[in-house]
């Protein structure tokens, strides 16, 4: 449907948007992560035809949008960072206007401006003067505006900045809604909200697409990343002896003789808790825990990572692999999971890197 | 194009520029009428038009400031260049609503000659010449306007530079008389000018390949000219000054002189300055 390949935007010498290539399926909801900066709004400014890439091209519906900007731009309904209202306007005359600049066939367009009205909630403000709206309205207002003539693509960009609690939750689920008839492509620095609402997540950093997948992948990598980590009063060949009854991956032993104890790190399977099992075996070896603890990876703990200044660097050359990677998502999942081992976040030392790819290939 | 028309004309008269544009001139015209025609009972009508050619430089800049620069401030362009209209379209549909505001303005003012009528003899023919060379006269002073309101994001520079520019083509008359016939004082001019062509080049393009070539090769064709035939340069700098003089082309006009060739020196001046709005907004998104 969106076709995007190898997307470049200099400003200058400052590069917004760098090689970024994706595409983009019918039906779904896309979502833009990055922290501020991080080229989201220029891509959605380049798709949308509102300005041009330095290189690299964009095709919507078999149109691309530097040859045949007008057929590409009547696919596409867009709301921008900052709602494009003309302020002396009612909200009913800007909205026909909207459906006179999108080429809504003149007897459709009244039904279709009461239609869009009710469905963003602002029948009851449609002959006050747009200047005189609360930003939650004028938000809505410009989201109406996007809406006109029922685009195959929605792009909205941060539709919920500013907006209140409630008001967040009643976009959150319009957009839900609209996806049962449209593509949805937002954008967004939170996290939760993307998760939330998104079918599809894209994480940019500094221009580069740095991961991207469905928020399940996402979160099943999440749950597969626990770590255990154990101190125990005892000797090496003690600790042995009680992980090899526990089932876990990626043992790592690291004894402090001096004190008499050893750390262990093991990474436990999703799912499964086997820190019962583990006292047991310690009982059996005579071993007094000191510390227990699990360390979850997070979401937002990914996308720290993946979108902080050495991870980007690291992870540059995978953005390449991308247009692949999105047909099978598995590949998605381990180029997440290469850059998250990249940045060094699961692995404390050089060799165990090599380690868990096996152990992930394997699970693959 | 239609769409965008409407929005202009419906913006323009729902806020005071399009009034205050409309008052303005009616004012001036009505104060030139009075003195000239209610007064001292001078029957041609031209007469007030041309006293009053100056008012393009106060009213163009009122009326073009906010065009373009006004949208881009307020990011609305984004709804109008992501809609599926093309940019000539769009730049087109704010020609046509800032003419069809000054329209409504001529449209008053051929009321005039009418009134005269009731009071003795007036030639029609002439008056409506001369009205019909003021509606071209601020056409071509608008698309210069629309096009500076291209170039900038800020309506008050886009209004100053506007005035700028309209007044020194003003000023063209004064400036040509100043300067003398000879050949070597056009010469010199058309060298400076020469000169000032290649450092725009190289400060737009970056390119001093390109801009030395101009200056370089401008210069000797200059000079191989005057040794040549100096003849050929004797008040060149005036006629060449003059393609930038839109008021005297009017004069003709006044004078109830129907001629060709004036009116295809605005419609060129209009196509040129539209021209260069739709490449300046092009440029500017396709960097």
């Amino acid at each position: 449907m969106i076709e995007v390949k190898h997307l470049t935007k200099k400003y200058g010498n400052h590069i917004a948007v760098n090689d970024l290539s994706f595409q983009v399926e019918e039906g779904q909801i896309y979502g833009f992560l990055g922290p501020n900066g991080a080229g989201k709004s220029t891509t959605m400014n380049i798709i949308t035809g509102y300005i041009a890439s330095t290189e690299g091209t964009v095709v919507i519906n078999g149109h691309d949008i530097l040859e045949e900007p007008e057929e590409a731009k009547r696919s596409i309904g867009y709301l921008p960072e900052q709602p494009p209202l003309y302020m002396d306007m009612t909200v009913h005359e800007y909205l026909k206007l909207a459906a006179e600049l999108k080429k809504v066939a003149k007897e459709k367009r009244e039904t279709m401006i009461e239609d869009i009205m009710n469905m963003v909630q602002i029948t009851p403000m449609k002959d006050r003067l747009i200047k005189n709206l609360s930003k939650g309205y004028k938000q809505r207002v410009g989201l109406a505006q996007a809406l006109m003539g029922y685009p195959e693509v929605i792009i909205l960009d941060e539709p919920t900045v500013g907006l209140d609690p409630k008001q967040i939750i009643e976009i959150r689920d319009l957009i839900k809604s609209l996806s049962k008839k449209h593509t949805v492509i937002l954008s967004s620095h939170i996290l939760s909200e993307v998760s939330a609402v998104c079918d599809y997540i894209m994480i940019i950093s500094h221009g580069k697409l740095v991961a991207s997948d469905t928020p399940e992948n996402l979160e099943k990598l999440m749950r597969g990343e626990n770590t255990l980590e154990i101190t125990l009063k005892g000797t090496e060949g003690q600790a042995r002896k009680i992980l090899s009854e526990i089932e876990a991956e990626d043992q790592q032993i690291k004894a402090d003789k001096a004190e008499g104890t050893v750390e262990l790190s093991l990474k436990i399977p999703g799912g499964t808790d086997p820190r019962e099992e583990i006292f047991y075996a310690c009982v059996k070896e005579n071993c007094p825990i000191l510390k227990m603890e699990t360390k979850h990876v997070s979401l937002e703990d990914i996308f720290l990572e993946l979108t902080s200044q050495d991870a980007s660097a690291v992870v540059s050359q995978k953005g390449k692999k991308e247009p692949e990677e999105e047909k099978e998502p598995e590949g998605a999942v381990e180029s997440i999971e290469e850059a998250a081992e990249a940045s060094g976040m699961f692995a404390t030392s050089e060799e165990t890197v090599t380690e868990e790819e096996q152990d992930h290939e394997d699970n693959l | 194009m239609k769409t965008i028309c409407k929005k202009e004309i419906r913006s323009y008269l729902t806020s005071m520029t399009g009034y205050v544009f409309i008052a303005f001139v009616l004012l001036l015209a009505g104060i030139y009428f009075t003195v000239y025609h209610m007064l001292q009972g001078y029957p041609i009508f031209g007469v007030t038009l041309d006293s009053m050619s100056f008012v393009f430089l106060i009213i163009t800049p009122i009326l073009t400031m906010r065009a373009l620069a006004e949208e881009q401030r307020a990011k609305t362009d984004q709804l109008l260049f992501t809609s599926p209209l093309s940019v000539k379209d769009i730049v087109m549909g704010k020609y046509l609503g800032m003419i069809s505001i000054f329209g409504i303005t001529v449209l008053i003012l051929c009321l005039f000659p009418l009134i005269m009528l009731a009071y003795g003899e007036v030639s029609l023919p002439m008056a409506y010449t001369a009205l019909l060379g003021f509606f071209l006269l601020g056409c071509a002073s608008i698309s210069v306007g629309l096009f500076v309101s291209s170039i900038t994001e800020s309506p008050v520079i886009a209004a100053v530079i506007t005035f700028g520019v309209l007044f020194v083509s003003y000023l063209i008359d004064g400036i040509n008389s100043m300067l003398g016939q000879t050949a070597a004082t056009s010469t010199l001019i058309f060298a400076i000018l020469i000169l000032g062509v290649a450092v725009i080049v190289y400060s737009v393009l970056k390119n001093s390949l390109l801009a030395i070539l101009i200056g370089v090769l401008g210069e000797a064709v200059l000079m191989v000219i005057y040794f040549v035939n100096s003849s050929l340069l004797e008040g060149a700098i005036q006629n060449f000054l003059d393609i930038f003089n839109l008021t005297s082309h009017f004069t003709d006009f006044t004078n109830g002189i129907l001629s060709l060739s004036h009116i295809v020196y605005y419609m060129t001046v209009i196509g040129v300055c539209l021209f260069l709005t739709v490449q300046s907004i092009q440029k500017r998104r396709w960097s």
